[in-house]
């Protein structure tokens, strides 16, 4: 086949998604981009949000860093769902976003998890052991649990001896994935990633050993004038919302 | 950012090495058998170019955990896991490689024909004299393509590292890494600096290959 005739069927392909994707005309479309930690919520959130306002969503997912550079340089988002506040604070400083609209969604819970069961004890006691290989955590300089983590090691006065056994992921997905392959006995990931998994033994890490981890949203400029974007970020703070959020292992402010 | 540096150069290197040491006979094979089954083995060997890294490093996440029956037929050598150190990166890096190394090597032994080494034998050159004295110098273009994909692939290798690495300091945190990490975390200077780096090297790397197959191909007989 010619390359240009693989071209001229994509096209003829991408044409009939666009129509598929047309939305009633008294219902309005927003483009949402969402951290990729949040998928499962968002998409129960977004089917709930159009039961009950018709609106129609378009979810992306991805690494909240990346989303940030796709939107500064002019992802067509209007609604950014971030894993964190600095890229939503950011958004607002560089002018993406509109003032005032944006607030926390979900907090975070840190949790110290291992597929062993019965390994990681109430209190965390685990981590002191001299035979612990490694303990798996997200990068503290981009992931918040990342940071959190290292906040809670630093409380409990064990950062230093672990150091050397630590190994980083890139997200919070990827130290998930660390632990539940077994290559590092322990993790701390993110209560959400493990609420539905009842094996393994874990330790709820509590709220004051670190800073709290703040998920952030933001309207952006491209969706000001969208009633479907406005009207989503309204249903985010809505019961609904925040008892679906809540579900998934998150709390809400 | 030496440490990181550094730490990329010995694995490129060392993995450029032993790939070559080992891709060198299996290539051979795929170049002289012909039986047809010996595709099979060839597709098997090219798979990590299709497979997405994610994968591939996937499965080396789970062949290289404590758990895996590899590292419980290692365990009686002191082994218990090989994530997250230099030498299960190593390992990775290998199989990821594979076939930029045994694809070009198979090609300069294939294009040689079996006429030299029918000529070495009636001089009564041992086949594995032959084979040194003979083939490996037909098909040095093949080696020196291998060698340098090998090398400028395993600089820029990233999924597989950060599936299997862990970014340790000094054993896993490499340059590609490093790199995701400061554009992650907002700091564009030094990934600026640091991206260019890795421009410039693969440029001057793919020219040097370039302009020495150039040569290559006036001198050759």
């Amino acid at each position: 086949m010619k390359p240009l005739g693989v071209l001229a069927r994509l096209s003829g392909l991408i044409a009939v998604v666009c129509a598929l994707n047309v939305a009633p005309a008294a219902a309005a479309t927003v483009q949402i981009a969402v951290a990729s930690n949040f998928m499962e919520p968002a998409k129960e959130i977004a089917a709930a949000f159009s039961a009950k306002t018709g609106h129609q969503t378009n979810l992306s997912f991805g690494p909240t860093g990346q989303i940030y550079v796709q939107i500064s340089h002019g992802a067509p988002f209007e609604v950014f769902l971030s894993a964190d506040k600095e890229r939503p604070q950011q958004a607002e400083k560089d002018g993406f976003s509109v003032d005032d609209t944006r607030f926390t969604y979900a907090v975070g819970r840190l949790v110290l998890y291992s597929t062993r069961p019965g390994f990681v004890d109430a209190h965390g006691k685990v981590l002191a052991r001299e035979d612990l290989e490694h303990l798996a955590i997200a990068d503290p300089t981009i992931a918040p649990y990342g940071l959190a983590a290292v906040e809670s090691l630093g409380k409990l006065g064990l950062y230093d001896r672990l150091k050397p056994k630590i190994v980083q992921g890139s997200s919070i997905a990827q130290t998930f994935q660390f632990v539940q392959t077994g290559a590092a006995e322990v993790g701390f990931v993110a209560l959400s990633q493990v609420i539905n998994r009842p094996d393994g033994s874990r330790w709820i890490v509590p709220a004051k050993f670190h800073s709290p981890i703040d998920q952030q949203a933001v309207l952006l400029k491209t969706g000001a004038n969208n009633p479907a974007a406005k009207a989503f970020m309204a249903f985010l703070k809505s019961p609904t919302a925040r008892a679906i959020i809540r579900r998934y292992g998150y709390e809400t402010p | 950012m030496a440490d990181v540096i550094w730490t990329t150069l010995k694995l490129a290197s060392l993995t450029t090495v032993l790939l070559l040491v080992l891709a060198t006979p299996l290539a051979w094979w795929l170049a002289r058998q012909k039986v047809w089954w010996k595709e099979i083995i060839a597709a098997v060997a090219a798979l990590p170019i299709v497979l997405p890294p994610t994968v591939l490093g996937f499965y080396l996440l789970l062949l290289l955990a404590p758990s895996s029956p590899l590292m419980e037929l290692l365990q009686p050598f002191g082994i218990q896991s090989l994530a997250f150190t230099f030498p299960g990166l190593l390992i990775g890096s290998m199989v990821y490689s594979l076939p930029f190394a045994v694809q070009p090597i198979r090609n300069g032994f294939e294009a040689m024909g079996d006429r030299p080494m029918e000529v070495a034998a009636t001089l009564r050159a041992t086949p594995l004299n032959a084979f040194f004295t003979v083939a490996v110098p037909q098909a040095r273009r093949g080696f020196l393509t291998a060698a340098v994909l090998v090398f400028a692939h395993t600089v820029g290798e990233f999924g597989v590292v950060l599936m299997i690495g862990g970014g340790v300091p000094g054993q896993t945190e490499v340059i590609s890494v490093k790199l995701y990490q400061l554009v992650e975390s907002l700091q564009f200077g030094e990934a600026h600096r640091l991206a260019a780096g890795l421009l410039i090297f693969s440029f001057v790397v793919l020219l040097t290959m370039f302009l020495t197959e150039r040569r290559a191909r006036k001198t050759a007989p």
